[in-house]
This record gives structure tokens, sequence and C-alpha cells, in this order.
């Protein structure tokens, strides 16, 4: 009886771990099926290095290079103010502060993980966007600048909880051995403790980003969406998330649109498979 | 006059003393080894004297340590002076995650002594050489020192010490984690390294404290029970708790 017993409560568990394997594999065919549809009456080249997107003109106009610009932009105005501020908040939390200071800090930042992103963008759109508008004299405060800022603090607390483990991490006897050589404390953490945590470090700043390239919400509500190549940061940019879920609703299913929103779709897969992968090796090389 | 004395020394972690009231002499250019069962205090000792216990919470000293006649306990002494001039090497091998000269090399970065190529490659010559490891290094001073053996690693951990010029090392079970062949050769490095450092060692092997040093103290709960001079020590102590030690009836 017993036997049986066990022999099903294995079986269930083996079903339950390859369900999930199975789902991930539909999706992806899914996703290729129809995204890859596109490609027969644009070539992907033009497809990805088009410079106009207007998907509902007669002939449609398929490119998709404003959106991986407006992405990028975005991301990378984010990584600019999401990284100093968490990996200096991280090395604070790990060397500097009080146990006290450190408990609430990290709470603090488990917290900001739990504002919706809807809530955010919210908060972004109504205090920061104007002051964004007022402060650089612009006609909008609709800006990739906006959207920058408002997704730094989505990556922050992905950073600087995975950097501060990454820096706790770092053995002891590193920081004995370079204090006992007379190193100050800033010493020790710049030139031992950070290159010994320097894989985690980077594998936190990779999810972090991999976390602001995926986000739809709050840039949705203050980037501007205009699908335009952008010339600077402060001025409105489309991102492909948000054009995926702008233009969705809208698309008529099975036409050259709807496929090109799904092709947008594997393209931020690639991106964001390509971004986890790299993050695991550097967790990976730290072991 | 020793080079490090110890005058009423207390210490505390918390409400537990872990050193009661010691009064001891440490020679200049001599080997000191300090013995006694686990949690005597000996480690202890040795981190008073680079005040590396003011890392732990909660540690609380009384009374006097003189190096060169200066109290290093007071609050305006300065650490990274002391630490400077009074190096310690470890239980574990704690290469840093850098290359061999780097890991040389890093005592003079952070004092910013000096930053001319050539003159830290000298260095890095000069420290390996005093420790028998250029022959073997020589051809990988960019190579992880994470990838040395556990030997090598120690060596490395002195060489950088040496690199930096102390006037005492402090040594704290540096044969621990090696095997009997490479601590032989750890031990005939300290004896060559005794020409030109005040060396303390700290260890739970007799037989190395006996084989290496001039002057034993052997610690008992906290209490120096006797010191004085290695022979003398091991083969007439004064108290029974000594001989019951060195004899091995407890420890």
């Amino acid at each position: 009886m017993r036997k049986i017993k066990e022999f099903f409560i294995e079986k269930l568990i083996l079903i339950c771990g390859l369900a999930s394997i199975f789902f991930v594999v539909l999706i992806f065919l899914f996703l290729l099926k129809e995204g890859l549809s596109v490609f027969i009456t644009v070539s992907p080249f033009k497809f990805l290095f088009g410079k106009s997107w207007y998907p509902i003109s007669e002939p449609a106009q398929l490119g998709i290079l404003p959106l991986i610009m407006g992405s990028l932009l975005v991301t990378l105005g984010a990584a600019v103010i999401s990284v100093p501020i968490g990996v200096g908040c991280a090395i604070y939390i790990a060397e500097v502060a009080p146990l006290k200071l450190k408990e609430i800090l990290k709470a603090s930042i488990e917290l900001l993980v739990a504002i919706p992103s809807v809530v955010l963008g919210f908060i972004g759109m109504v205090t920061l966007v104007p002051l964004i508008k007022n402060v650089f004299h612009l006609p909008t405060g609709l800006t990739a600048l906006s959207g920058s800022i408002m997704l730094a603090f989505m990556a922050m607390p992905t950073i600087v909880s995975i950097a501060e483990d990454a820096l706790y991490s770092v053995p002891k006897n590193y920081k004995e051995g370079a204090l006992a050589l007379g190193a100050t404390r800033w010493q020790m953490i710049w030139r031992v403790m950070l290159p010994a945590a320097s894989s985690g470090i980077v594998a936190a700043i990779m999810l972090g980003i991999g976390r602001v390239i995926g986000e739809t919400m709050a840039v949705m509500m203050i980037t501007g969406n205009s699908a335009v190549l952008p010339k600077s940061i402060l001025v409105p940019v489309r991102t492909l998330t948000a054009t995926i879920a702008a233009e969705m609703g809208e698309a008529v299913v099975g036409s050259e649109h709807y496929f090109a929103l799904f092709s947008i779709g594997i393209v931020l897969f690639i991106i964001s498979f390509a971004i986890n992968v790299t993050a695991d090796l550097f967790l990976h090389k730290r072991q | 006059m020793g080079k490090i004395t110890t005058k009423n020394l207390n210490l505390w972690y918390g409400a537990f003393q872990a050193i009661k009231n010691i009064n001891s002499t440490f020679a200049e250019k001599n080997i000191t080894a300090i013995i006694g069962p686990s949690g005597c205090g000996k480690s202890t000792l040795l981190r008073v004297f680079n005040r590396m216990n003011d890392l732990i919470d909660g540690v609380r000293m009384t009374g006097e340590v003189l190096f060169d006649k200066e109290n290093i306990l007071e609050e305006a002494a300065d650490l990274v002076v002391l630490r400077k001039k009074i190096g310690m090497v470890f239980q574990r091998p704690n290469p840093f995650p850098l290359s061999v000269y780097e890991n040389i090399v890093f005592g003079q970065r952070i004092h910013a002594d000096i930053n001319k190529r050539s003159v830290l490659d000298e260095i890095v010559e000069n420290s390996l050489k005093s420790v028998l490891l250029w022959d073997e290094l020589k051809d990988k001073l960019k190579q992880s020192a994470l990838r040395l053996s556990l030997e090598q690693k120690q060596r490395l951990c002195i060489a950088r010490l040496i690199a930096v010029k102390p006037d005492v090392l402090l040594m704290d079970e540096p044969c621990s984690t090696l095997d009997p062949q490479a601590t032989a050769r750890v031990e005939e490095l300290m004896r060559e390294l005794k020409n030109n450092y005040t060396i303390i060692i700290v260890t739970h092997n007799m037989q190395q404290a006996a084989r290496v040093s001039d002057d034993t103290g052997f610690m008992l709960l906290g209490e120096l029970i006797e010191f004085g001079k290695t022979e003398r020590l091991f083969t007439t102590p004064q108290d029974k708790r000594t001989e019951d030690y060195i004899t091995g009836r407890y420890g």
C-alpha cells in the first residue's frame, strides 16, 4: 500500500515538473508561429532596421527600429540612474549601515518591489512628468527621461538585493586580510570586496535591466508613445512592450499588423533571454 | 625592553572575560610562541596587538599594550599606521581574489607610497624571494592567487605583509591547514624571517612551538600561566598546569 502511494506521488510530481516545460514550449511555439508569419511579406532586415512604424497605413510600414531604439534608450537611461545608486545602496547596507538601519533599509527596498507598476506610472504621470516639462522647458514632459527615472525605481530593488547578497557572501577573511594590512574601510570595499563580488554585481545589474526592458505599464503611461526614432532623451518615445500592449486590441486577427506585433514579442523574448542567460553565467561563475 | 609589552591587560566579549590580567614582554627579533588549548584566549591576545578585535561588537579592554613605548590601546591610536607596522598571517591563507602581483603590491596601493612600475616590480621580486616563492612564481605573476596551492597561498600572504615592511609579524596558527612537509618549510622560513622581524605565533601544536620559538607563553582560560625561554618551559615547567598540558594530560 505504502509503495503504491509513493509511486503515485512520485509520478504526480513528475507531471507537475514536465507541465511547466510543456507550457513554456507551447507558448514559445505559438509565438514563433504567429510572429514568423510577418516575414512572408516583410524581410527580417527591413523589419528590424526599418525606420518607420505605420502599421495601419496602406501599404503598412513595419519597421521596428524606432521601437527598439525607444526601448534601448529608456533602458539605458534607467541603468545609468539605477546602477550607481543601487550598487552604492548595496555597499552601504552590506558594509556600512548599523544593524538597525540595515534592517529598515532592506525592508523598505522590498516594499519598493511591492508597488504595482501602474501605480508607479500614475505617480510619475502626476509628479515627474510636469516637473520634467518645467525644468527642461519642453512642450511635453512625456519623455524617455521620465520613463528612465520611473523604471530606475523598478530596477533598483533587484539590483540592491542581489548585489547586497553578493557583497555579503564575500569571505570574511578577505576583509580581515585587507584591514590587517592597514587598509581603510573604503579601500577594503573598493579594492577587495568589489572585485570579489564583481560577478554577482554584474548579475544583479543584468537582472535589474531585464526587469526594466520587459516593463510595460509604467512606460506606456509616461513615455509619450510616439514611434519615431528618438534624437535625444528629452523627446517622447515608444518601447517594444508598450507597442504590443497599445495596439494588440486594435489589430485585426490574422492581419500583417497582428503578426508584426507577435514578431515584436519574439524580439523581446530574445533580448530578455539573452540578458537572463548572461546574468546566469555570471551568477554561476561566482559559485 | 621588549618590542611589545602588555600591562594588566584584560579583555571582555560582552560579559565574558577572554583575557585576564596579562603581563608579558615580547622580545625584538625573536619568535615568541603562545600555546594553550582551544578557547584559552591565545588568538584573542594576538588580535589585541593589531586591534583586530575592534571589528567585533561589544569588545572592551583595560590595561596597556606598549608597542615601541606607545600605548596602542588608546582611542587616538592610528590603526592604519599600527596595522602597517604589525602585520598578521591568518589561520586560513587568505590571498585576495586578484593576481599574484596585485596581492603583493596591495599594501603599496593602499598606502600610496609608491606607484612607479619599476619600483613595484622590485618590491614584488624581493618579497617573493624572501618567502622563497620567486622561482616558482616569477612566470605566473599575472595568474590569480586563488589558483595556488595552500602552501604557496600562505607564503604569498607572508610576502604580501613583508612588502609593507612591518616590524612585527603576528601569525595565527599559520600552518594548521598545511601538510607536514609544507609546515616544515614554513617553519624554516620563520627562522629566516626572525633576523629582520619580531614574530609572535599562536599555535595549538606544541611541537611546533618547541621547534621554532625562542620564548613560549602558556595560556589557560584567559590567563597567562607561564612565560619564559622555550627550552626551559618545555623541560622544567614551573607550574603544575603547564606541565600537565605539555605532557598531554589535557588540551
